[in-house]
């Protein structure tokens, strides 16, 4: 990316207060983003999630825009059918952008995900990740990492993370791009490169939740920021088959650059009883995510 | 007007097609098969001026179509047994949220073990999702109640999704004369497309959000509601296909041979016509009896099956389709909305047959009829339900 704009203020337009998301929730930030891209000329697909909640009770709404709360496994289908639709109706100044949790991308709604994604559907797919289920109370999904602790995994999850971009990335769709919520201004500047594209676009939000992970509301942000300073999460973008670093991560392709990840982890009530074994399993897993990326930055 | 060859399949495809859908979006499985490679076809040969999602599973076609219809598009989607059961979270979805939406669904029984042949188990446990759900003997009526559909699912008074049945292979892949009619006809009486509400971006319109028990309550107490209105909707909407086409099939049940049978044979489906060449062979050796033919499920037609039933000496419901433990659906749902109309039933008898696809003929109505008749009328008490084991099918 190459300058940072200032994000409109009627942001805050979109998100309206009274909304029920947790203190230091990261949804409304990444909610308010999308809302500085498209105000309300745009229509969520919504599947069964934290998001589900937070945008408030009938008949009031958190969200100044129009939302379809569907099905768990299908916000992927079903956006592609609203794009269809409009595209019949001629409607072509509305975004239409399914917003899904982890579990509703990287387990339930895996099928349909890459589904909408072989077809090349013209859409935009954000996937929040608060890596657990944490809408029904904090229990482990595919995108949990190594040693983080769960309701279900209650001494630590043993698997790594499953990695949904890097899935995308391999369906061939025209764009996908990883973002974090301590970086609106990236998340903004690719949401709006995205709406330039026709076909399938997915951007991976990382989302950290203060419930879920067990550290202080006020933290979100900073437990982000390191996320991405550690190198646990790169931020890139995907196009024209090639990965391109974003300005957060560019410096960090340098390992001496990163922040040792027990920074990120020591925040974390989650991580508080990783042991020696599943460090190295995390830290092998970074290694080989920067590995991956060199090799599709050629 | 013209008449053309066409299997069930083909004739629901071309209704399809001559009803101008915008999208469809599918997923094959045999039976059901050929209705979307016909439509693939209309499509991409430019015949029909739509958008095919060609999804990877049923429950992402009808979420796809879902998706379409609520931005305003015409919908269609086609499924059959295992294909609508792994739908079922999206077809109660549909329906709860009021949308106009047409789905055929070819029945064909569930497995284990696999099995491709029609019983109507599939369609049965549609019943209580909101749909509303007819279902055609003959090719001829695939055609007709499919236009009729979109018809019924797009009135303002019913704001419901509709399913079509048709049994798998002996209609679904059987051929027979359909008069088509001209297109602008078809236009001029199907109008444009009318929904309850459209999410285009327009405005800030949330569906679906968390709502208390007592507005959820509402939502759901209107559906059946609705389902009332559309009793009457499905007899207008036939009324006037008969005035437009020249075709009416009597509403939501169709009597066969009943203005003066004593007994009457009540049963939905293509082996419907079986049944009728049964009546006709029994009328000639001296049985007064009669078909009832339901064409609806859903809104179940008690009205009229009490007005064709009430007085019968004999009901023998005979059905391609179990609830395990309790009796078939069709009789459970005969015998419950009797009541609503008098307190005293007469007599009646379900006979389960044709599960699992075996071959139900003429003989065979013949033989379950005179058994129920003879027993009747020799003072007996037959028992309320049995099995019936097809003796002339091989």
């Amino acid at each position: 990316m190459n300058s940072i704009p200032i994000l409109p203020r009627d942001m805050r337009n979109t998100v309206l207060p009274g909304h029920a998301a947790c203190h230091g929730c990261p949804i409304p930030m990444g909610l308010k983003v999308v809302g500085a891209v498209f105000g309300n000329k745009v229509i969520l697909v919504v599947p069964a999630c934290c998001t589900s909640v937070v945008l408030g009770m009938h008949p009031g709404t958190a969200f100044n825009g129009s939302v379809v709360h569907v099905a768990f496994a299908s916000a992927a289908a079903v956006a592609s059918g609203i794009s269809a639709g409009l595209s019949r109706r001629g409607v072509r100044d509305v975004q239409v952008v399914a917003w899904a949790g982890d579990g509703g991308t990287a387990d339930i709604g895996m099928a349909s995900l890459s589904g909408a994604a072989e077809r090349n559907d013209d859409f935009i797919y954000v996937m929040y990740d608060n890596e657990a289920y944490m809408n029904t109370g904090i229990q482990r999904s595919s995108a949990t990492p190594t040693g983080a602790w769960t309701t279900t995994t209650p001494l630590g999850k043993k698997e790594p993370k499953k990695d949904v971009a890097k899935i995308l990335i391999a369906h061939g769709v025209p764009y996908v791009a990883t973002t974090s919520i301590a970086y609106p201004h990236d998340f903004y500047n690719k949401l709006k490169k995205a709406a330039g594209i026709r076909g399938f676009k997915f951007i991976y939000l990382h989302a950290p939740c203060p419930i879920g992970w067990r550290f202080d509301p006020s933290l979100t942000v900073k437990v982000a920021k390191l996320a991405v300073e550690t190198g646990m999460i790169i931020l890139y973008e995907y196009y024209d088959g090639k990965v391109r670093l974003s300005g957060p991560s560019r410096p960090l392709l340098d390992k001496s650059k990163r922040k040792p990840i027990v920074e990120y982890l020591k925040l974390q009530g989650r991580f508080r009883e990783i042991n020696e074994e599943e460090l190295r399993s995390l830290e092998s897993y970074v290694e080989s995510s920067w590995e991956w990326i060199k090799k599709f930055m050629q | 007007m013209v008449l053309k060859s066409l299997t069930g399949n083909y004739a629901v495809a071309l209704a399809v097609k001559m009803a101008r859908v915008d999208v469809v979006a599918a997923y094959p499985i045999t039976p059901q098969t050929t209705i979307v490679e016909k439509l693939a076809e209309y499509i991409d040969r430019g015949e029909l001026d739509a958008i095919m999602i060609r999804v990877e599973s049923e429950h992402s076609a009808l979420a796809a179509a879902y998706g379409s219809a609520i931005a305003g598009a015409r919908a269609f989607t086609a499924t059959s047994s295992h294909g609508l059961l792994y739908m079922y979270e999206w077809v109660n979805w549909v329906s709860r949220a009021r949308v106009p939406l047409v789905m055929a669904v070819v029945t064909r029984t569930i497995g284990p073990p696999w099995n491709i042949w029609t019983d109507h188990s599939d369609y049965y446990e549609q019943r209580d999702t909101g749909w509303i759900q007819g279902f055609a003997m003959d090719a001829q009526e695939a055609f007709d109640m499919t236009l009729q559909a979109f018809k019924i699912s797009e009135d303002p008074r019913v704001f419901l999704p509709v399913m079509v049945g048709l049994d798998a292979f002996i209609l679904s892949h059987t051929s027979m004369p359909v008069e088509v009619p001209e297109q602008e006809l078809v236009d001029e009486w199907l109008g444009v497309r009318t929904q309850g509400f459209i999410i285009d971006g327009g405005e800030a319109l949330i569906h679906g959000a968390l709502s208390s028990p007592e507005h959820t309550e509402e939502f759901i107490e209107d559906v059946g509601k609705a389902m009332g209105e559309a009793v009457e909707v499905i007899r207008e909407v036939d009324y006037s296909f008969g005035r437009t086409f020249g075709r009416s099939y009597g509403g939501l049940v169709e009597l066969y041979k009943c203005d003066d049978a004593k007994y009457h044979i009540v049963l939905m489906g293509a082996w419907a016509g079986d049944a009728m060449e049964a009546v006709d062979a029994l009328r000639e050796q001296g049985y007064s009896i009669g078909v009832v033919r339901v064409r609806y499920t859903r809104p179940f037609p008690g009205e009229e099956l009490y007005k064709a039933l009430g007085s019968s000496k004999g009901v023998i419901v005979v059905e391609r389709g179990i609830s395990f433990g309790s009796m078939g659906p069709l009789f459970l749902d005969l015998a419950g909305n009797m009541l609503k109309y008098s307190r005293k039933l007469p007599y009646m008898r379900n006979v389960i047959a044709g599960v699992g696809g075996v071959n139900i003929t003429y003989r065979d109505f013949e033989y379950i009829a005179k058994e129920t008749i003879d027993y009747i009328e020799s003072g007996g008490e037959p028992s309320v339900m049995t099995w019936y084991h097809a003796r002339w099918s091989k």
